[in-house]
């Protein structure tokens, strides 16, 4: 087998592998809980009928491994279980149907960020480290050192203030229904995007150029200058090559930082993504809701990493060439 | 036998400690020194929090709502407390709660990040492949979930803040525990190590007087950069409205609460709308911190990207 075909495999074996292991240690956080869910939530003055009632009810009653099992087939088929908040009532509400909506939305708004931030923070990047230690160079350093250091939250305020309240171009709340027109739901989306650009542009432009710094002062580099290829030449044909791997994980890394950026900026922009979801979950003890959206969260964290990591094995040129 | 030996010390006398320390302050370059001087302040208001601050921490004292005045510095918040003594008192519970948190991960990442590159074979593995496994949900993703799940445990509601400490701590020693193996095991391979294994020294003297005191350069500004992590996570928690619970002020539950006055201008002299007060708060100290990290960082390890 060819080696770079091998060593891909492997990964995304360790790849399927980690998920499980993921998603054990997700449902088994559950069984954590001291005393019971039934009884945690039926309070003190419950009768024990009452909670096997209850239990009965949720399917608590079986072995733990037999709900793993029934849990992760269903997730595996798209089926999250039934969320908690409608049991005992009529309207038993599904867990997808309440995600799927917030899902879109959430992807909507991390996928506008990414077509956004990737080449900005790219060209920013490689601009730095062309014209290191000129002016231009520092003052991206400084601007990208403090919004790096400032919580999301700081920023996401401050341009709220800036333009929603006081220029008006955008709207404070980025409210959208599943009925909202795609141009409608993009301008609603803007700040929030804004918000998370920022954010992640700072950490992708400097890594960028600290992995393009380590490529201009390698020897190769040097070689290349002193036989004259052209600078433009030098960095595509010799530079980019090597510098495939770092950018890649640069990328990943910085897409899946969204994961966790999304929470808080969903939150202060009040836009109906899995983030907020997951919050109001947190709050209302929703564990099917919780356990899905954190699975979620783990696996998009995962295959971007995973990803990034297959980027940097398919375009190492050691690899593709083998002796 | 009666050759005078030339007595080293007074051709050129060593310097002391603080001797030492004035010449490296006085290298340090001005984003340090304003970072130093940031952390100073903040340490000043969280230690003697009950002297500085003009009311106390959850003590109603006027209307709510009111602007900034001589009598309340920044106005009041939604019930009438003082925002600029909960301002103050926010610094105590923020930091402290950061700081035992960030010195738990430290505790139990460090001790277990030394032990298995000390010891290496199943203790080793087997830590690493959970960490691993770990490593791959994110903080706040999981922390979020495990307060799910213990957040009505009776005695937690009461002391909210130890339940974040621990669920902060242990998945933060996680990130501590890869660079303390990491670093620990380039040490653990030196002679000197060797040499006092085969002295027969037990396991707490070869951790304590061997091991550690060479990987503490690296692990002291990751201190700094975990506690701004967690720091963070904590203010995020609590805006989130999960994390720290009234009325224990906190700059990031201080945030959620002021954030609808983000529509009324400011009246009076710092012309700050009121949320910003406590966001700005959060993250002039995790700028701070960065700033003193990245001079510490260049200082010890030579880490120049230029040229």
């Amino acid at each position: 087998m060819h080696p770079v075909l091998r060593t891909v495999l492997q990964r995304l074996g360790l790849g399927v592998l980690t998920l499980i292991v993921v998603s054990v240690v997700i449902f088994s956080s559950l069984e954590l809980l001291p005393g019971g869910y039934a009884e945690n939530i039926l309070g003190q003055g419950a009768t024990p009928e009452t909670v096997a009632n209850f239990k009965k009810e949720l399917g608590l009653d079986r072995p733990a491994y037999v709900r793993y099992f029934e849990w992760i087939g269903g997730v595996a088929q798209g089926d999250f279980g039934a969320s908690y908040s409608g049991v005992g009532g009529t309207n038993k509400r599904e867990v997808a149907h309440v995600i799927a909506p917030r899902l879109y939305n959430t992807f909507f708004l991390a996928i506008l960020t990414a077509i956004i931030a990737v080449p900005l923070s790219l060209f920013l990047g490689v601009m730095a480290a062309l014209y290191r230690n000129s002016w231009y160079d520092r003052i991206v350093n400084a601007v990208t050192l403090t919004t790096i250091a400032a919580p999301e939250f700081l920023i996401a305020y401050l341009l709220m203030l800036l333009f929603a309240l006081k220029w008006k171009w955008f709207p404070s709340l980025s409210t959208v229904g599943e009925t909202t027109p795609f141009f409608e739901h993009l301008y609603r989306a803007a700040l929030p995007a804004i918000t998370l650009t920022l954010v992640i542009v700072a950490h992708m432009m400097r890594m960028t150029r600290a992995a393009l710094i380590n490529l201009l002062a390698s020897p190769y580099m040097e070689m290349a200058k002193l036989k004259g290829v052209p600078a433009r030449e030098a960095i595509v044909k010799h530079a980019l090559p090597n510098a495939w791997a770092p950018i890649a994980t640069v990328v990943a890394f910085n897409l899946a930082y969204l994961v966790v950026g999304v929470v808080i900026v969903e939150v202060v922009y009040v836009y109906p993504g899995i983030g907020q979801l997951m919050v109001d979950s947190v709050s209302s003890r929703d564990m099917p809701v919780v356990q899905a959206c954190a699975l979620i969260f783990a696996a998009t964290y995962i295959l971007l990493n995973l990803s990034a990591d297959v980027v940097s094995i398919i375009t190492n040129p050691r690899l593709l060439h083998p002796k | 036998m009666t050759a005078q030996a030339p007595d080293i010390r007074s051709v050129r006398a060593r310097r002391t400690f603080w001797e030492n320390a004035k010449r490296t302050l006085a290298s340090a370059p001005f984003s340090a020194w304003f970072g130093m001087v940031i952390i100073l302040i903040y340490a000043i208001c969280a230690i003697f929090a009950p002297w500085i601050a003009p009311y106390g921490e959850a003590d109603v004292v006027g209307k709510a709502y009111l602007p900034a005045s001589a009598e309340f510095w920044l106005g009041t918040d939604q019930i009438g407390r003082d925002l600029f003594s909960r301002l103050i008192y926010g610094a105590r519970n923020t930091i402290g709660i950061a700081l035992i948190t960030t010195m738990l991960s430290f505790l139990v990442g460090g001790t277990l990040g030394v032990l298995t590159a000390l010891m290496r074979g199943w203790l080793d593995q087997g830590v690493s492949r959970i960490v691993d496994a770990f490593l791959a949900i994110p903080v706040l993703i999981f922390s979020l979930m495990l307060l799910a799940v213990f957040g009505k445990v009776q005695f937690f509601m009461e002391h909210r803040w130890v339940l974040l400490v621990i669920i902060l701590g242990l998945l933060d020693s996680t990130r501590v525990f890869r660079l303390a193996r990491a670093t620990a095991m380039n040490v653990v391979v030196m002679d000197y190590v060797e040499s006092a294994k085969l002295r027969g020294e037990n396991m707490r003297w070869i951790i304590f007087r061997e091991v550690l005191p060479n990987i503490l350069p690296p692990l002291i500004t990751e201190f700094g950069l975990r506690f701004c992590f967690v720091f963070l996570t904590i203010s995020a928690l609590s805006f989130l409205g999960v994390g720290m619970q009234p009325p224990t002020a906190d700059w990031g539950s201080m945030l959620a609460e002021n954030k609808t006055l983000i529509n009324f201008p400011a009246v009076g002299f710092p012309w700050i709308r009121k949320p910003f007060y406590p966001a700005i708060a959060i993250a002039l100290l995790t700028v701070a911190i960065n700033f003193v990290v990245d001079w510490v960082l260049h200082k010890t390890s030579g880490l120049r990207d230029e040229h």
